[in-house]
């Protein structure tokens, strides 16, 4: 049995269960696109799966070989200075206030007795005196001493709403509605995508994010950035005529739509199993943590080393956020992972010549309540922060901190800065396209600077 | 209105403590080959090899059988696979006015076999053609006595018997292996579609054994009255847990179950059938029932009257001092509530919608039979929709279970829960309270899970390409053939057909030297047991 955690309140829990239920909001809350890629899984790797049935005469084919000609289309749609956007979500809404903690705001200690940090425990925000990093964040301080960390140190939208399921799936559809079935980045990709490329939307926790929702341009979840592999008892050469086979059944004709879901599936699988051969089998330039996040996310530099064709990509942070109770602890080592392995992502990009290419954005669905409650932990609030992270981030501070003697009427961190902003600029700044066609309202947003030029 | 009282509910034992089964010595198997004889689909035996777990090593030259055919008697379908062809079905398949009228042969019979189970193994399609269509379906949807499971037992990975309610997965394993050997398909369809329809989830029920419970409360209840399943599954444990109904009392009810028995159970979403306040004054007439918690989780289910609320409630329209039983009686008496079930029942069968004229049929066999399902399904199951309509996806364990029986497999390692989760579909945890998505069966990552779930069942059952000596002369027709009975010669489509004999023909014509000639040959014959598997045919239904 699962031990469950109940540092999470009930809500969260179960408002991830109903993602595409109806249930809760009553709205019917969209499902992704019939057909779009949405996988589950929990990722077992080529190497697992060797172990597991120690004994099999299986034949383990492209690990070693890489069929360039699989990636010529690929490569060549992908310019090779295309940007990429790297989306990192705290799932859960990380507490802002601890991320970036006031500890010069007077009425800090008073809201935070048992949680707040002491002057001086963290490195300090150089934008801001008032504000502190976390201990754990302590790699995001090193980037943005370098310049390359835009802080959102209050962001999100008016009348923010305090339920995981509906702030986040605003976020993710860049629209402050239930009514959407495609992300932001997903309208994005519908837009410059390409009719044949699954990889130039890819989540990497195998089920895809919302926000990458397409409603007509592929787009895949791996669950494994151990590469993509069909495992068979056939060796080479006869299994490349196999897969030949495979794919056929995938481009068949049709007479019934059951008919063409399954031919469509196959022929993505075998797709993305030629695009995705023997990437797997990586080596990094520098030192990661020896974390399964940062393993994903030097497998994804890897990726782009590589040269395959990704334009957005997805990932959720190390852990949870949702810190109802015993916040401390979970949030130190949670945190930690995931930004230890983030400076290692960027150190990464630099040291292969990728870091011009690659913005991070780092986001949650809200903050937490300022106010801690009873259980050392923090409930729903309302601003939260974000981070956008790379060597072409302008490094400038957006939206100040608002101060906690200046609440709003649920006693929650007031916002300075709305993340439709943030989306309309990094379209415009960052992608080159126009946010009026993919961000609704666009024209009624700042246009923060968030790119050095 | 007079609503009968049931006695609320049996005792459960909740006392029993988890046997902890973490720190099991790993013994030493032996994995060893072996052959049996297993129907070949045409009214013949054919050999078959497996690997088999020995848990002692086996003495030298002990017997792999696979000895001595078995007498054509023994062989399941075998009367109507070689001995007399089916008779013609006019004169002994009498049907019902608005049911299939056309031929009822093995095509249908199959796909009856596949919708209404996990498909026809060894002449059992063939047995039902002779049968006619009413007699066929009748004898999915009144079986007799209690399933038989014939076959090995299922093990985990060392071959140990199964801890279905202890051990992580093992709960899957277990459903799966009924899939497998049950002669009651139809009953483990039905109840997989009823756990899709109330679907709970053990994300948030505290015991395995609750789950596997609600699983035998659809077992029992899957062809008998809709309102019994109804009121036992409102009052169930595992329900109780899922949706909050154990937190529903009268100082402050939670409205949870009473808006899922209405928008996902019972009525149905924007129908107009209900309103927030039907919502409110619902979830008071189920308040009342609650556990206790201990080092087991949730146990002691029970309904505590100083915990429900006694003041009249107001539901559609109706006035009384309402309590959970009257609460599902009033959905089901609701007049939007026969066509929700018809046309819920229906999607799992036919993946075109309910004509007008269709549900009209259904709804009345429905009310008129006092919500009886059986009715409602055999209608479904003669309906020329069933027999017309295109094909639709197997759900991922529906098609291992199938793949299972049909390659004479038993559930005999774990791999089976987590490949089937990465598939998307792990039993008792359905995403969430609206079940399974069909139209999210397929995509690239739950695709390659398919195929990774073949290319494990077809362990024992592939060539061993360099350990085996395999023939240097099987020609390109002979090696589909062989696949082909491997997998009970099913009926592949004619452009499926055509694309593997060219792989057959295209791997030979790879063999330019001696020494390929048997290893390029087994690896053909594995390559083509591997499509047969992940083709097309095999994954609808």
């Amino acid at each position: 049995m699962s031990s469950p955690k109940h540092t999470c309140c009930d809500g969260f829990t179960r408002s991830q269960l109903l993602r595409s239920a109806a249930a809760e909001a009553g709205k019917g809350l969209p499902a992704i696109e019939p057909g779009m890629p949405d996988p589950a899984g929990t990722g077992l790797s080529r190497r697992k799966f060797l172990s597991r049935s120690a004994g099999l005469a299986l034949a383990v084919y492209g690990a070693s070989k890489i069929p360039l000609s699989a990636f010529e289309t690929g490569i060549a749609q992908a310019a090779q200075n295309d940007k990429i956007v790297v989306s990192v979500f705290f799932d859960g809404g990380i507490d802002a206030l601890s991320v970036l903690a006031p500890v010069g705001d007077p009425k800090y200690s008073q809201l935070r007795p048992n949680l707040g940090f002491a002057p001086g425990a963290g490195p300090t925000f150089s934008e801001d005196t008032r504000l502190q990093w976390h201990p754990a964040a302590g790699a995001l301080a090193t980037l943005h001493g370098e310049g390359k960390v835009s802080a959102f140190p209050a962001i999100g939208y008016d009348h923010p709403d305090q339920s995981h399921f509906t702030s986040r799936h605003y976020y993710e559809i860049g629209e402050l509605q239930v009514g959407y079935r495609t992300g932001w980045l997903g309208r994005y990709l519908d837009a410059v995508g390409d009719d044949e490329n699954p990889l130039q939307g890819l989540s990497l926790d195998g089920d895809l994010s919302p926000m990458i929702a397409t409603a007509e341009k592929p787009v895949a979840a791996i669950d494994s950035v151990d590469g993509y592999d069909l495992w068979s008892r056939v060796g080479d050469p006869v299994e490349g005529e196999m897969f030949r086979s495979f794919a056929k059944f995938g481009t068949l004709p049709s007479d019934s739509p059951g008919m063409a879901g399954v031919r469509r599936a196959t022929y993505q699988t075998d797709k993305l199993r030629q695009d995705l051969a023997g990437v797997g089998d990586f080596t990094s330039p520098v030192p990661y943590p020896d974390t399964y996040f940062a393993h994903k996310l030097a497998g994804l530099a890897a990726y782009i080393n590589f040269g395959l064709p990704l334009r957005v990509v997805t990932i959720r942070a190390a852990g949870g956020y949702d810190t109802h109770a015993d916040q401390a602890a979970d949030l130190e080592s949670n945190l930690r992972e995931t930004c230890d392995a983030i400076l290692a992502f960027q150190r990464d990009l630099e040291q292969r010549g990728l870091a011009d290419r690659v913005l991070t954005e780092l986001w949650s669905e809200f903050g937490r309540r300022p106010e801690e409650n009873g259980s050392l932990g923090t409930d729903h609030g309302a601003a939260g922060c974000a981070f956008l992270i790379g060597s072409k981030a302008k490094g400038e501070m957006v939206g100040e901190f608002p101060g906690l003697g200046n609440l709003d009427e649920d006693e929650n961190l007031k916002v300075t800065s709305d993340f439709r902003a943030m989306y309309c600029s990094l379209l415009e700044q960052w992608l080159g396209h126009d946010a009026e066609t993919i961000i609704p309202g666009a024209a009624g947003f700042a246009r923060p600077v968030l790119v050095k030029p | 209105m007079a609503i009968p009282r049931h006695s609320p509910v049996k005792a459960v034992d909740e006392k029993r403590k988890p046997k902890h089964r973490g720190h099991r010595k790993r013994r030493r198997v032996w994995k060893d080959k072996h052959f049996r004889w297993v129907p070949d689909g045409h009214g013949d035996w054919r050999v078959q090899g497996y690997i088999y777990t020995h848990h002692h090593k086996p003495k030298k030259g002990h017997f792999r059988g696979p000895g001595k055919k078995p007498t054509a008697q023994a062989l399941p379908g075998a009367a109507a696979g070689t001995a007399a062809p089916p008779p013609a079905p006019a004169v002994s398949d009498p049907r019902p006015p608005g049911a299939y009228q056309g031929t009822f042969g093995v095509p249908q019979a199959t796909r009856l076999l596949e919708r209404a189970g996990f498909g026809a193994v060894g002449g059992q399609a063939e047995a039902l053609v002779s049968l006619g269509l009413v007699g066929a379906v009748q004898s999915l949807t009144r079986p007799s006595g209690s399933a038989v499971l014939s076959g090995p037992a299922p093990t985990d990975d060392d071959g140990n018997p199964l801890a279905p309610a202890d051990a992580w997965g093992h709960d899957h394993l277990w459903w799966l292996d009924r899939m497998v050997r049950t002669n009651q398909p139809l009953v483990e369809r039905m109840a997989l579609i009823f756990h899709d329809w109330f679907a709970t989830s053990l994300a948030n029920v505290s015991r395995q054994q609750q789950m596997i419970d609600q699983s035998n409360l659809f077992r029992s209840h899957c062809f008998g009255s809709f309102l019994d399943l109804f009121r036992a599954v409102t009052i169930d444990p595992a329900m109780l847990q899922w949706l909050n109904g154990n937190e529903n009392y009268k100082w402050a009810p939670n409205e949870n179950y009473a808006r899922e028995m209405m928008e996902l159970f019972s009525l149905g979403a924007d129908r107009g059938a209900y309103s927030e306040d039907d919502i409110r004054e619902q979830a008071r007439a189920l308040t009342g029932w609650r556990n206790d918690w201990g080092d087991v989780g949730a146990y002691n289910f029970r309904f505590d009257p100083k915990w429900h609320d006694t003041g009249t409630k107001t539901v559609f329209g109706r006035s009384g001092n309402w309590g959970w039983e009257d609460a599902c009686q009033l959905c089901v008496e609701h007049p939007l509530h026969p066509s929700f079930f018809a046309a819920k029942l229906w999607s799992y069968f036919v993946p075109q919608p309910l004509s007008n004229q269709r549900q009209d049929e259904l709804t009345s066999l429905y009310s008129g039979s006092g919500w009886q399902i059986r009715p409602v399904l055999e209608a479904i199951l003669m309906s020329p929709d069933f027999y017309e309509s295109p094909p639709m996806v197997k759900p991922p364990v529906v098609q291992l279970a199938g793949t299972l029986r049909t390659l004479g497999r038993h559930v005999d390692t774990e791999a089976w829960y987590w490949l089937c989760e990465e598939a998307g579909q792990r039993l008792f945890m359905p995403p969430n309270v609206s079940g399974w998505d069909d139209n999210r069966w397929l995509d690239t990552s739950r695709m390659r899970a398919r195929w990774n779930i073949v290319t494990y069942a077809l362990e024992g059952i592939s060539v061993d390409v360099w350990g085996d000596e395999y023939s240097t002369t099987e020609t390109a027709e002979e090696a589909l053939a062989r696949a082909l009975a491997s997998w009970g010669n099913p009926a592949l489509r004619q452009e499926h057909r055509t694309e593997l004999l060219d792989l057959a023909r295209r791997s030979e014509s790879l063999i330019v030297a001696n020494w390929q000639k048997g290893p390029y040959r087994a690896m053909r014959q594995n390559a083509l047991l591997q499509l047969i598997g992940v083709s097309p045919d095999a994954i609808l239904q």
